[in-house]
C-alpha cells in the first residue's frame, strides 16, 4: 500500500483512536474504583448520542454547545443510577453487579428502540465535512475537535483526581475502602460520584461524535466492545492506560480495514481484545497476572 | 443415587406431554414451543453459570453454531436433517470445548469471562456476516421438505414434542450432574475455586466439561431453532438476543436449580407475550421488562423463584428448637 494511502489512515485511526479513548477512560475510571464492569456504558453512551441529536434537532443547539448541558445531566444520570439502582441491587456481590448492569444495558438501549424504532439518524452541521490540509493530508475538522476534546478531558480528569479533595476522597476508596470509610468517607457516595464521572465522559464523547457520526439504538453495542478491548489493553482502571489504549485501537482498527476491508475492520479489534485477555490480562502496561 | 429425584422430572414432562392432545391451538403451542427452546438454551447456561459459577455473556456462540452447522450441513452437504442436527450439537459442544480451552488454563474469572465469551460470540457474528459458507448477509433458507424425516413436521405437536424431549434430556442431565461427584466438584469450584483446589479437585478441567455440556445443550437449541423456522442469519444465530435471554431464564427462575430455566423461562415468555397484548407488537417493550425484572431479581430474591418459594418452605415448617450446648 503507497504512503499516501497509508498515512491518513494512520491519522484517522489516531483521531478516532482519541474518541474510544474518552469512552475507555469512563470505563476505566469506575472500574478502578468500584471494580466493576460496566456493562450499560455502551448503551449509555446510545443515549447521550439520542440526547445530542435531539438537542440539535428540536433545539437547534449544536453539539459542541449541548456538551455543556448534557455532561452535568449525565453526571447526575449516572450518579443516581448507581446510587439508586446498582449499589442498592447488587448487595456488593461481583456476579449481581454484572447481572444488574447487563440488566441496565438491556432496558436502555430497548427502552430507546422503542421509543425511536431502529432507524438511523444523523445531523447536518455545516462543519460536517470540513477539512484542513495538514502536510498534504487534508483532516477533518470534527475530528480534530474531537481528538482535542478527549485529551482536554483527560488532562481534566488528572487534574480532578490529583488535586481536588473529591479526588483524594475517591483515590483513597479505591486504594482502600475500609479504611477510606473509617476516616469519614461516604463510600457511597464516591461510589455514585465516580459512576457519574464515567458516564459524564460518555455524554462529551457523544457530542463529539455526533457530527461525524449516526445515531440508532445499537450503536452503542459497537464502541461497547472497543471501549473494553482499550481497557483490558491499557490495565483496568489506570487513565494513561487508557488513553493510550485507545489511541492503539483505532489505530488497529483502521489499518485492518485498510487491509481486510471495511466489514473485517471490527475483526482485528475483537481478536487483540481476546489475545489479550487470554495472555496480559493485566493489560500490556500492568504486571503479569 | 436417589431414585425419587427424578419423580418430579418425569411429572412434569409427562405433564407437558400431553398438553398438545388437548390444547389445539396454534399460537399456544408456538408459545410452549418457543417457551420450551429457551428453556434449553437456558439449562445450557445454567450448568456452566448455576452450578459453575462460570457467567458466560456468550452462549450464542453455541446456539448460533448449531443453527448454522444444522442448516449447512443440510445445504451444502445434503445430509439428512437428523445426523446434521446431532453434528450441530457436536459441533457447538465442540466450540465450547474450545472456547473453555483457551479462556480457564489462562485463570479467566468473574467479569473477565463474561467479556471473553462476549467477545467470541461477537467474533462468530462478524464472521458469519460475511463469509460465503454461512450465505454472508442474506443468511440460510433450508429447503421445504415437509415430513418427519426431515424434522419439518406437519403439525405444530411435533415440533412441540421433540423440543420436549431434548429439555427433558437436558432436564435428565441436569440432574445427574447434580447428584454425581462431578457436580459436587462444580459446586465446589463456584463457591470457593482456591479452596476447592486445595482439596484435590482440578478446576480448569471440571469447568471444561461444564462448558461442554453447556454448550452442547445451547447448540441443540439452535439446531431446533433452525429446524423451527428453516431460516438463519448471523444476527439471528449469534445475536446478543440469545446470550441475554439464556442467562435471563436460569437467574429468574432460580441458577443452579434443576427446573430454575423452565420457571424463569414460563415467566419470560408470559411477560412478553403479556406485553405485546398491552401495545401491540412493538419492539422493544418485552426486553424492557426482562431487564427490569432482572433487575428486581437480583436486588430482591438473588436466588431467582424458586429460591422465594424456599423461603417460604423456611417460614412455614417450623424449624427444630436446637438443641442446647
Amino acid at each position: 500500500v503507497h504512503l499516501s494511502i497509508l498515512l491518513p489512515a494512520i491519522v484517522n485511526g489516531v483521531l478516532n483512536g482519541a474518541l474510544y479513548a474518552l469512552i475507555a477512560l469512563g470505563l476505566t475510571l469506575i472500574y478502578g474504583v468500584l471494580h466493576i464492569i460496566n456493562f450499560a456504558h455502551g448503551t449509555l453512551l446510545t443515549a447521550a448520542l439520542f440526547a445530542a441529536f435531539f438537542m440539535h434537532q428540536m433545539l437547534g443547539l449544536d453539539p459542541y454547545l449541548a456538551v455543556f448541558i448534557l455532561t452535568p445531566a449525565f453526571f447526575v444520570v449516572g450518579y443516581a443510577l448507581q446510587r439508586f439502582i446498582i449499589g442498592p441491587a447488587s448487595h456488593g456481590n461481583d456476579g449481581n453487579i454484572l447481572l444488574v448492569t447487563l440488566g441496565l444495558a438491556v432496558i436502555i438501549e430497548n427502552a430507546l428502540l422503542f421509543a425511536f424504532r431502529g432507524d438511523t439518524r444523523t445531523i447536518d452541521v455545516a462543519y460536517g465535512f470540513a477539512v484542513v490540509p495538514i502536510a498534504g493530508m487534508f483532516i477533518s475538522v470534527p475530528r480534530l475537535v474531537g481528538f482535542g476534546g478527549a485529551v482536554a478531558v483527560a488532562l481534566l480528569l488528572w487534574w480532578l483526581l490529583s488535586l481536588t479533595d473529591t479526588g483524594k476522597a475517591i483515590r483513597a476508596v479505591a486504594k482502600e475502602k475500609l479504611g477510606a470509610e473509617l476516616t469519614g468517607i461516604d463510600v457511597a457516595h464516591i461510589y455514585a460520584v465516580t459512576f457519574g464521572l464515567g458516564t459524564a465522559c460518555v455524554a462529551i464523547a457523544a457530542c463529539l461524535l455526533i457530527p461525524t457520526y449516526y445515531v440508532n439504538p445499537y450503536v452503542g453495542n459497537a464502541f461497547v466492545l472497543i471501549a473494553f478491548t482499550t481497557v483490558v489493553l491499557g490495565g483496568m482502571g489506570s487513565i494513561a492506560g487508557a488513553l493510550l489504549g485507545g489511541l492503539f485501537v483505532g489505530l488497529v482498527e483502521s489499518l485492518c480495514g485498510l487491509y481486510l476491508g471495511e466489514s473485517l475492520g471490527q475483526i482485528g479489534i475483537f481478536l487483540m481484545f481476546i489475545l489479550v485477555l487470554l495472555f496480559r490480562p493485566n493489560g500490556l502496561l500492568g504486571e503479569r497476572a | 443415587m436417589k431414585r425419587h429425584a427424578f419423580v418430579p422430572i418425569v411429572a412434569a414432562v409427562a405433564t407437558l406431554a400431553c398438553i398438545p392432545l388437548i390444547v389445539h391451538s396454534n399460537a399456544v403451542l408456538n408459545f410452549l414451543v418457543t417457551t420450551l427452546l429457551l428453556t434449553l438454551a437456558g439449562q445450557g447456561w445454567n450448568v456452566l453459570g448455576g452450578y459453575g459459577g462460570q457467567y458466560s455473556f456468550g452462549h450464542a456462540a453455541f446456539f448460533g453454531t448449531g443453527a448454522y452447522a444444522t442448516a449447512i450441513l443440510q445445504l451444502r452437504y445434503g445430509l439428512n436433517a437428523w445426523p446434521a442436527f446431532a453434528a450441530g450439537i457436536a459441533a457447538g459442544a465442540g466450540v465450547g470445548a474450545v472456547i473453555g480451552a483457551l479462556t480457564f488454563p489462562s485463570g479467566l474469572r468473574g467479569s473477565y469471562f463474561a467479556l471473553v465469551t462476549l467477545a467470541f460470540a461477537e467474533v462468530l457474528r462478524i464472521v458469519a456476516s460475511v463469509a460465503p459458507v454461512t450465505g454472508a448477509g442474506t443468511g440460510l433458507l433450508i429447503k421445504l421438505d415437509l415430513g418427519a424425516h426431515a424434522i419439518q413436521f406437519q403439525s405444530r405437536a411435533g415440533f412441540y414434542w421433540l423440543i420436549l424431549a431434548l429439555v427433558a434430556g437436558a432436564l435428565v442431565i441436569t440432574r445427574l450432574i447434580e447428584q454425581s461427584r462431578f457436580g459436587a466438584w462444580l459446586v465446589a469450584v463456584r463457591e470457593n475455586e482456591d479452596a476447592a483446589r486445595a482439596l484435590g479437585v482440578d478446576p480448569t478441567r471440571v469447568k471444561l466439561g461444564a462448558i461442554t455440556i453447556s454448550a452442547a445443550m445451547a447448540a441443540a437449541a439452535g439446531c431446533f431453532y433452525a429446524q423451527y423456522f428453516l431460516f438463519v442469519d448471523a444476527s439471528i444465530a449469534y445475536g446478543p438476543w440469545i446470550s441475554v435471554e439464556a442467562l435471563l431464564a436460569p437467574i429468574i427462575g432460580g441458577a443452579g436449580t434443576v427446573f430454575g430455566p423452565l420457571f424463569g423461562a414460563l415467566m419470560i415468555k408470559t411477560l412478553g407475550e403479556a406485553a405485546k397484548l398491552v401495545t401491540g407488537d412493538v419492539p422493544g417493550l418485552d426486553l424492557v421488562l426482562y431487564g427490569a425484572v432482572l433487575i428486581l431479581v437480583v436486588g430482591l430474591a438473588p436466588r431467582g423463584v424458586a429460591g422465594i418459594g424456599a423461603r417460604f418452605r423456611v417460614w412455614l415448617v417450623p424449624q427444630k428448637p436446637r438443641e442446647a450446648a
